[in-house]
């Protein structure tokens, strides 16, 4: 189906059925419940899934495929982010044509560092991504406060041109008068569910930079970048060029990147310059390598786990803590009160570094990889190691 | 004139640190054929030493003073440092006071342990591992430590004040014959900078005239063979990481009077230090030194008022942009060795 | 007809004369290997024929062609494969895949943006890989991930790499550097096999005689950067300048 093969057309479909039910999975506790913390079905949090979800299988493109490890992605994603909210200041909110210019923006912009960034590889490449990301963050900050509004960030306000808008139109960002914000909430006894206009465009959207990233591996082009990891002196004596093949690859997760900055600053109109920040590049990494590089569902897994995590975990504080640990005697609840404490709330981070130490270390190929040993242990796949894969052209995934 | 050399002083101090910090992580990089993105985490836990002396020689117990009282009429409490009480108001005022230059003794046997265990615990895995990974799991260390800290110390930067003697500045424009006030620069600064080229002299002595050194040396150029001669390089290596913890952690010590140090200065040191290393070349100690005081020179220049009116936000840039020129023109860096690391 | 065509080349490294006025000519469809003591400047040839090196002096022509200033992929475009001493392979991906890139770059071209038809589509392609993996024996282990494969077989990948181009010239370099007297003598099997099936050009670097002399057609014996004598095999043994040359090297 789709011009997939069977495999790839089943795990399509698995994503596409969890994306478009999202609301229900992610609300499983009644909202009145002392569970209700764990649901994620919020409209802001969906949202942020599936951006983050699109951001990182397009850095998925570069890094699973070729191995060059971009420090600097979050440059791109911060200039999708302005190049929309100037196109809701100049033309007015429909998104439409804020989203075409982010991914066109964020395009060149890739263009250009990557045609300079790609002269060298391994740490060089890395270094010089940074340091261009830097450079833009330290200009947005600075010189390009024009453009960029510097600290406040860029918003759009009342005396703002805004060309096509019209006094029919909402004042908020809406696709053709579908407001991006509005939600419509379910309520089916103790439990709560929302659906939210601009979760389920990033979704559909999402799903289709699902599928293109399904056909860009499958394809000749994708097995070159595949080859450009394993081996580039080989490659160079097979007759075929690295630097477009990687120029190519690297674009393209430019103008992923600069898709969901694009679609970030759609659900809320806003770009500001610690988007472009290295921390953030490290972030889009970090969720890749969870999840795991190179594989096609990887990614995803990694943005949504980390980023359900980042919102969970920052919520947790010492009142939810006693919560929890009310029912055990004082000493020992304060004591287990007293360990937990500097992972949650305002700690996710120590959380989220030693998570990243951990998966480098013991788990190089992310849940995905994971997933596949615990499979393999409870002897799911049995039947897979003695046959090895079906078709040709699909390494183990 | 007189611009130009306040310039190139006030390059200086962040030009050592800059320096202290590419030589540790080219020391590394050089022996162990390591990345360490934890390396700004050292710097900063130097710093925090320097805080954490301060505040343990200022810890207080608190007395009753009976003849005074405070504006509600309650007896005056008065905070009087241990240290005070033990070696007398004089000496232990003044041991508070030099708590910064002591913290130097505090921080290295804590910086080199620091780094024994770092080696050993973590990096020694990662050896044979893709450079990818090294990245990875070092930068995932450095948000760790970065984090430890902000956890005990909280997220604002602690002033961390020099010795009153040092509280200063000194006029270094009477000395060419300018205008007194004029070419001033602070005397911790100065202080840093002379500190600097001390740690950057015994690092060179160390290497060119200890057996210890010239072992090491050897294994920068060629690993191999070295370690075919039956010399335990592993070893050496792990003393070596732990020097290059302490190089760091003693730039970060002395910098905390410059800069009050907060969780994050290791992050924002370690990005430049980095550049640093490309533009001096990768494994070229001198070429590390060298770029880490050129950088730091041209960054002040850059934000000089003349310059800026030209070229605005140049002084934000001008280091990447100087790494990414000489990354495109002159791969190995300014003293890198050909055919290392070129590609 | 000479395929291609060395003349006057010199390399200079530093202060170490690696190649000095050498002229080669290696005639259409035949196997000419060429022999000499370590240190010789085989391999810098090489290097110099495939672009990896630039020679100081000199010409090197493939078919009326000029290959200096060229890169590696472009003379590879142009019909020059090379096999290197140590296999170098894509050992990530699959047996299969191995075949089917350079197959595709064949086709393809250096370079095309070809992202949206699947790999699987490509019927040509499939075909011609799967022809080459029996040729090779290997068809059996097409989904093998070719890290796994034993040192022979990553050989006979290589192999198989290079011949699925139909290159116009075919450079090994010591194809069986580090073999078992078995494998070796497969793989001069191979190579006569595949000599005997297409029109291809080969010239080899090797140390091992019994290689040399169960295939070349010509030898050139190098030594000090600079050719000695070139001769058919039979004339070749009992040379005199070639029994200095190897003197202790090799028993001729």
């Amino acid at each position: 189906m789709l011009g997939l093969e069977k495999k790839d057309t089943s795990l399509l479909i698995v994503v596409a059925i969890l994306t478009m039910c999202a609301p229900f999975i992610l609300n499983p506790f009644p909202a009145d419940s002392a569970l209700a913390q764990f649901n994620a079905g919020y409209p802001d949090l969906m949202q942020r899934f599936v951006i983050f979800g699109i951001f990182a299988i397009g850095f998925n493109i570069l890094f699973g495929l070729t191995g060059y490890l971009s420090f600097g992605h979050a440059a791109f994603l911060g200039v999708g982010s302005y190049s929309a909210v100037w196109m809701f200041k100049l033309l007015g909110y429909n998104i439409l044509p804020g989203i075409f210019l982010s991914v066109i923006t964020s395009g060149l912009f890739a263009l250009l560092i990557g045609y300079i960034s790609l002269r060298r590889s391994g740490i060089y490449f890395s270094i010089l991504t940074l340091a261009f990301a830097q450079m833009s963050f330290a200009l947005a900050y600075s010189v390009l406060t024009p453009l960029t509004n510097g600290e406040t960030g860029l918003q759009v306000y009342t005396s703002d041109p805004q060309y096509f808008h019209s006094d029919a139109m909402p004042n908020i960002p809406h696709l053709f008068g579908q407001e991006m914000q509005s939600t419509y909430t379910l309520d089916a006894g103790a439990w709560s569910f929302d659906f939210n206009t601009g979760y389920y465009l990033c979704a559909l959207i999402m799903l289709g930079m699902f599928y293109l990233a399904i056909r860009i591996f499958r394809s000749p082009f994708g097995l070159m970048l595949k080859a450009i990891k394993t081996n580039q002196t080989r490659l160079n004596y097979t007759g075929l060029n690295p630097r477009p093949y990687t120029l190519a690859a690297f674009v393209i997760s430019g103008m992923y990147a600069g898709l969901a900055g694009g679609l970030m600053a759609s659900m809320d109109p806003l770009a500001g310059a610690e988007r472009m920040q290295w921390t953030a590049s490290g972030e889009v990494v970090l969720m890749t390598i969870l999840g795991g590089a190179g594989t096609l569902i990887g990614p995803v897994l990694g943005a949504g786990f980390i980023k359900y995590f980042e919102n969970i975990f920052s919520k947790i504080n010492d009142t939810v803590l006693h919560q929890w640990f009310a029912f055990l005697p004082d000493g020992i609840e304060d004591f287990l009160i007293a360990i937990v404490h500097p992972f949650v709330g305002k700690g996710w981070h120590l959380t989220l570094g030693l998570l990243f130490m951990a998966i480098v270390i013991f788990l190089p190929g992310g849940l995905v990889e994971g997933g596949q040993k615990i499979a393999r242990r409870l002897g799911l796949k049995k039947a897979k190691d003695e046959t090895p894969a079906a078709t040709d052209t699909t390494p183990a995934e | 004139m007189d611009v130009i050399i306040l310039q190139l002083l006030n390059g200086l101090d962040k030009g050592s640190a800059y320096a202290l910090i590419a030589l540790g992580l080219t020391l590394i990089f050089g022996t162990l054929g390591v990345v360490n993105f934890a390396h700004g985490a050292l710097f900063m836990l130097g710093a925090f030493c320097a805080v954490t002396l301060q505040k343990i020689l200022s810890l207080s117990f608190e007395t009753v003073d009976p003849t005074k009282t405070d504006f509600l009429g309650n007896p005056a409490k008065i905070k009087t440092p241990y240290v005070e009480s033990w070696f007398g108001p004089e000496l232990g005022s003044s041991i508070i006071d030099w708590s910064v230059p002591l913290a130097i003794l505090f921080a290295i046997p804590i910086m080199i342990g620091v780094g024994f265990v770092m080696e050993r615990g973590l990096i020694k895995h990662f050896y044979k591992r893709p450079h990818a990974d090294q990245i990875l799991v070092t930068f995932g260390l450095a948000i760790v430590i970065q984090e430890v800290i902000k956890q005990f110390y909280g997220a604002n930067p602690i002033p961390t004040p020099a010795p009153d003697m040092f509280k200063g500045s000194f006029d270094f424009g009477t000395l060419l014959g300018f205008d007194p006030n004029v070419v001033i620069y602070p005397y911790w600064r100065l202080v840093y900078f002379f500190f600097a080229a001390l740690i950057i002299a015994a690092v060179f002595g160390f290497l060119q005239f200890t057996t210890f050194g010239m072992v090491v040396r050897a294994g920068m150029a060629d690993r191999e063979t070295v370690g075919l001669l039956g010399i335990n390089i592993d070893k050496r290596f792990t003393i070596m990481f732990g020097i290059a913890a302490a190089v760091a952690g003693l730039a970060g010590v002395m910098y905390a009077p410059i800069n009050s140090p907060n969780y994050h200065m290791g992050m924002d040191f370690l990005v430049l230090s980095f550049v640093v290393v490309v533009v001096g070349g990768m494994g070229s100690l001198p070429g590390a030194v060298l770029a880490g005081f050129l950088l730091g020179i041209l960054e002040s220049f850059s934000s000089m008022n003349e310059i800026k009116q030209i070229l605005p936000g140049i002084d934000q840039i001008i280091i990447y942009l100087v790494a990414i020129i000489i990354l495109l023109v002159r791969p190995r860096g300014l003293m890198g060795r050909k055919g290392v690391m070129e590609d | 007809m000479s395929i291609l065509e060395i003349k006057n080349v010199g390399k200079r490294f530093g202060g170490l004369q690696a190649l000095s006025d050498v002229n080669l000519s290696v005639a259409e469809n035949t196997v000419h290997a060429i022999i000499g003591p370590n240190g010789a400047g085989k391999s810098t040839l090489l290097n110099c024929l495939v672009g990896k090196l630039i020679p100081d002096t000199g010409s090197v022509t493939f078919q009326g062609q000029s290959l200096l200033g060229r890169k590696p992929h472009e003379i590879n475009q142009m019909g020059v494969s090379r096999v290197f001493q140590t296999p170098e392979i894509f050992a990530d991906l699959t047996v299969f895949e191995n075949v089917v890139i350079p197959s595709l770059a064949a086709r393809d071209g250096s370079f095309r943006m070809n992202a949206l038809s699947a790999v699987r589509g490509q019927g040509d392609i499939r075909a011609t890989a799967e022809a080459i993996l029996e040729d090779v024996n290997m068809l059996d282990k097409r989904h093998m991930i070719a890290s796994s494969l034993s040192r022979g077989d990553k050989r006979r990948l290589e192999m198989a790499m290079c011949l699925v181009q139909n290159p116009k010239l075919l450079l090994l370099d010591e194809p069986t550097a580090g073999m078992a007297r078995a494998d070796t003598n497969n793989t001069i099997d191979l190579l006569k096999e595949i000599k005997d099936k297409r029109d291809i050009t080969m010239a080899i670097i090797e140390h091992d005689m019994h290689v040399v002399f169960s295939l070349a057609e010509r030898i050139t014996v190098l030594a000090q950067g600079t050719p000695l004598v070139e001769e058919t095999p039979e004339n070749i043994k009992g040379h005199p300048k070639v029994r200095e040359a190897y003197l202790g090297e090799a028993q001729v």
